[in-house]
């Protein structure tokens, strides 16, 4: 981190997104995450993304737990809510903060720690009803904070900076998502803008619950060589099935692709997903063969990466308990209260 | 030949049925056909953990001057269940009777000299009448209400009106529940000799009072107070709260032009999802709430500790139950005083409020939310078991359409253009409550990050010891004005100059009016405050002060009111004298009257202190 304060002038002339913004207007204030941490690229990408994608940044609300990931919201967003909740339980705040207002963008940031190890109920039961809400897991398979304790992501037999092998098996969070229902999982890594960016506006677009773990190392407990979720590990390994490359609102963008590498996803809304396949024959639509695939390269030691899952019929738990479209902050006595009449009668019956 | 007790609209019916025999349906009806006479009456569940098999009791005091307590003991005993034969026949008081079926013979130990035993052919009845063997468990229990209304004289047509009501358009149902009734009352009629001691006789005691369970009547608080978020996770003997929520919320809660919910409810999958949940929707601008239990409430803490600390509104309904841990699920206590009024670790304390029956289950619950959102913190509202899950008469609800609700401070989009400073912790009146805006209000004023962590006056985050004090000060100011708003407590002074004062809460209420009467019959005086509420209003301290003793009347082993009221409202603990019932029964007047009696025959002498000053 620094401790030099940001400058808060800015150009004039920096470009304006569809509603007005400038790319400053979507940051947030200076991290006090370690120099290198692959977090703070995933806040980067937050930012590039929201912007890209003309959201409103008061119209986001960012909430999280405990730990390095969760202190993220901080630094990106400034003039969003955010809400830093308790340790593991950030997506039963994120949902009840959905069903209260459904206009606004949720974005959920969280850790392994956070979601595999503590949180791990509600993580699979948030996924498994489908919140609508971008839910970004921040992967470096240590605890920070707490100074380099494994986490339950940590690939087995993965050393600690310490030299101690983990001997326990570790929880893939992007399996898990996919057992459980999310109709949006994908992969990436912090390292890799190009690839994240365009991950997480799709996130933003999709209905429903949208998954991303993205493998974030650790420089200061997990960047060693005998660690899976360093720098060098993860750019030796990575296998990314496919690059996203636009997502659209409701036009069609052409652009010039090889025929037959391009798969087009056309989600409920009309919006469009086109994938630039990487992998041969790789499906995003199939959730069974991606089931299979994830077993088979995590068997290969690879990471896969990418949008690896899809549901382009997706629905959300508002839609499940088939809410109003006003959000239900905004009722008041006289949409809600039944009144003294009806009470009465309620009265009688119990005479 | 025994005695026999002899009672008009005065006496305790109790039914020994097993779980799971569709015996609670016909129990009821029985309570609710007196209840149509006029005549008041107070029944109780009293069941296992359990679905099927063992024993359940439903008792049902019939009290023509409206008692609502238990009073103890058992005039009648209706003995359905071989498993607990000899416990239920040892229960029954000396002139007694106990109503029987003697299909199969019992040998002569199995019964007392002292009570009178009625015996009919219950099961010999049903096997000749009906092939279905549900049928002839289900209508056995109606046969023995028919035979119970002709010996005590229930006018047979308040039954058949109330089968009416309930089979409106099942007109099998209907002629098939009357064939039952009217085969046990000729049963009655012509075999087992005419009436006994105890009658019902029609009376005009009921007047407009509602019939309800507190449960359903918390629900329709609920419903009421605008809560349209409410989370909850399954737990004996608060979920019938979370299932009356959602049949209230399906009939008046959906938008009839489009079909669609103004509600969400969700089961989440334990309690601190389910307080994660009411936190999010209450930090985002909507009123929500979970009802639940002690282990729940013990789940949730970390949480509430968050909401405290943070200032999110949340209602949590504890309907109470016996612990310590699983302790006793299905039996009622009022012990979770302690563990909600500091729910959380490092200092916390929460507004808790105590209503004594269904209306006040209601009227609380509502004022709850208008509470949460003034006061930016969580509410409990501490009902138990013997009021959430037994059915009461009770004063009937009343709603005022001019009434709006109290969302707080909230600054809204307008107020921060015009320039309004906004510190989300920021004490701005002096009632230490600041205020806060719902996320996505204005597109760059009034954003803040909230968190458990420390912060200053305007939501940075701060580690400094001087923030954490401010912080901490302020939210002792919030709970002052606390005070202010919650319900007062109510005096019940006594008919004659008392030098006892007594204070209680909650359950105990129906079972300590009648204790009060007694009391004054036999001479004892006694001023009475039922406490509504905590924080501690200053009257509290007042009427210690104003006895030199004070009785503190609880269903836990701790006394848990009193360390709270030695410890908040610092009144001397020596004036203060515990009377605790904590078997898992609901307390009964008996036992409070008991209790009085023998403290006050030992304090008949003036104390030493009003000796000499």
């Amino acid at each position: 981190m620094t401790y030099l304060a940001k400058p808060k002038l800015h150009h004039p002339d920096l470009p304006k997104n569809a509603v007005g913004f400038t790319r400053r207007d979507y940051e947030g204030r200076i991290s006090t995450l370690c120099a290198g941490c692959g977090h703070d690229s995933i806040s980067a990408a937050i930012i590039q993304a929201c912007w890209e994608s003309d959201i409103e940044p008061h119209r986001v609300a960012k909430l999280s737990g405990i730990g390095c990931s969760s202190k993220t919201p901080d630094y990106f967003l400034g003039n969003s809510h955010g809400f830093n909740s308790v340790h593991g339980r950030m997506p039963s705040v994120a949902t009840g903060a959905n069903l209260a207002n459904r206009d606004l963008l949720y974005l959920g940031v969280s850790g392994d720690g956070d979601s595999a190890s503590i949180g791990i109920g509600q993580f699979a039961h948030c996924m498994r009803r489908g919140v609508n809400m971008v839910y970004i897991v921040e992967n470096n398979g240590v605890y920070g904070l707490t100074k380099g304790q494994f986490s339950a992501t940590a690939d087995k037999g993965s050393k600690s900076k310490r030299g101690i092998a983990n001997s326990d098996e570790p929880i893939d969070m992007v399996g898990l998502a996919m057992q459980l229902g999310a109709s949006f999982v994908a992969r990436s890594f912090s390292g890799d803008k190009n690839q994240l960016v365009p991950l997480v506006k799709a996130a933003i677009e999709h209905r429903g619950a949208a998954f991303i773990d993205v493998v974030s190392p650790c420089v200061a407990f997990n960047n060693h060589s005998g660690s899976t979720k360093s720098y060098d590990y993860v750019r030796e390994h990575n296998a990314a099935v496919n690059r996203l490359d636009f997502i659209t609102g409701r036009e069609e963008i052409t652009a010039d692709y090889e025929p037959g590498t391009v798969t087009i996803v056309t989600q409920h809304d009309g919006s469009k997903l086109r994938l630039r396949k990487l992998a041969h024959d790789y499906d995003a639509t199939d959730r069974i063969k991606v089931m299979n695939l994830l077993q088979q390269s995590a068997a290969a030691g690879e990471v896969m990466t990418g949008l690896l899952y899809v549901d382009a019929e997706s629905s959300d738990l508002h839609e499940h308990l088939n809410t109003i479209e006003t959000p239900l902050n905004r009722l008041g006595e006289r949409e809600l209260c039944p009144g003294s009449v009806a009470l009465e009668k309620i009265n009688a019956a119990l005479r | 030949m025994a005695k026999r007790v002899e009672a008009v609209n005065d006496f305790v019916i109790k039914f020994a049925n097993v779980n799971g025999s569709g015996s609670a349906s016909a129990n009821e009806l029985f309570a609710r056909s007196i209840l149509r006479m006029g005549v008041p009456v107070a029944p109780r569940n009293i069941f296992p953990s359990n679905i099927q098999g063992l024993p359940t009791w439903y008792e049902v005091r019939v009290t023509e001057t409206g008692y609502q307590g238990r009073r103890g003991g058992v005039d009648l005993m209706v003995a359905m269940n071989p498993q607990t034969w000899d416990a239920d026949v040892k229960e029954i008081d000396e002139g007694g009777y106990l109503f029987y079926d003697n299909t199969k013979p019992l040998p002569k130990s199995k019964f007392r000299p002292d009570i009178n035993v009625i015996g009919m052919p219950l099961t010999e009845i049903c096997n000749s009448t009906y092939t279905d063997p549900r049928q002839r468990q289900l209508f056995k229990n109606i046969i023995y209400v028919g035979a119970l209304s002709a010996l005590m004289e229930i006018d047979p047509n308040e039954i058949e009106r109330l089968f009416s009501e309930q089979y409106k358009g099942k007109e099998a149902l209907l002629q098939s529940n009357v064939k039952a009734l009217r085969l046990g009352r000729d049963y009655a009629q012509q075999h087992l000799g005419g009436p006994i001691g105890l009658k019902v006789r029609r009376a005009d005691n009921v007047g407009h009072k509602i019939f309800i369970d507190g449960n359903s009547a918390a629900a329709l608080g609920a419903l009421y107070g605008g809560a349209t978020v409410c989370a909850w996770y399954p737990i004996t003997p608060s979920s019938s709260l979370a299932e009356a929520f959602i049949k209230y919320c399906q009939k008046y809660r959906v938008d009839p032009a489009t079909g669609k919910s103004k509600f969400a409810i969700v089961q989440a999958e334990d309690e601190l999802a389910s307080i994660g949940m009411v936190i999010g929707a209450g930090w985002n601008g909507a009123r929500a709430f979970t009802a639940t239990s002690g282990p729940g409430i013990s789940l949730m803490t970390e949480f509430i500790g968050l909401a405290y600390f943070a200032e999110i509104p949340a209602v949590i309904v504890d309907v109470q139950r016996g612990g310590p841990s699983t302790g006793m699920p299905t039996r009622t206590q009022q012990s979770d005083i302690t563990a909600c009024a500091y729910a959380s670790h490092g200092d916390t304390k929460h507004v808790l409020l105590f209503p004594e029956d269904p209306t006040e289950c209601f009227e609380f619950t509502a004022k709850a939310f208008d509470l949460a959102e003034r006061l930016q913190t969580p509410i409990f509202m501490m009902t138990d078991l013997d009021i959430g899950m037994n059915t009461r008469l009770c004063a009937p609800f009343e709603w005022d359409d001019k009434a709006t609700y109290d969302r707080g401070k909230i600054m809204t989009a307008e107020m921060l253009e015009a320039g309004r400073d906004f510190g989300r912790y920021l004490d701005v009146d002096g009632d230490g409550i600041p205020f806060r805006t719902y996320p996505g209000t204005h597109p760059d004023r009034g954003g803040y990050f909230t968190r458990g962590t420390t912060k200053n006056r305007y939501a940075g985050y701060s580690e400094t010891g001087p923030d954490y004090i401010d912080n901490v000060q302020r939210l002792l100011r919030k709970f002052e004005t606390a005070k202010k708003l919650v319900p007062a407590p109510l005096l019940y002074p006594a008919e004659r100059p008392a030098r006892f004062g007594a204070i209680f809460f909650g359950s105990t209420s129906p079972a300590m009016q009648e204790a009060l009467h007694v009391l004054a019959d036999r001479g004892i005086h006694v001023n009475a405050l039922r406490v509504r509420a905590f924080p501690f209003q200053d009257e509290i301290n007042d009427f210690v002060a104003s006895h030199p003793w004070v009785f503190v009347i609880e269903q836990n082993r701790d006394a848990q009111l009193k360390s709270l009221l030695v410890n908040e409202a610092k009144v001397n603990p020596s004036r203060l004298l515990s009377v605790l019932h904590y078997d898992g029964t609901p307390i009964t007047a008996r036992f409070i009257v008991e209790q009085i009696s023998q403290h006050a025959a030992a304090r008949t002498v003036v104390p030493l202190k009003k000796v000499v000053s």
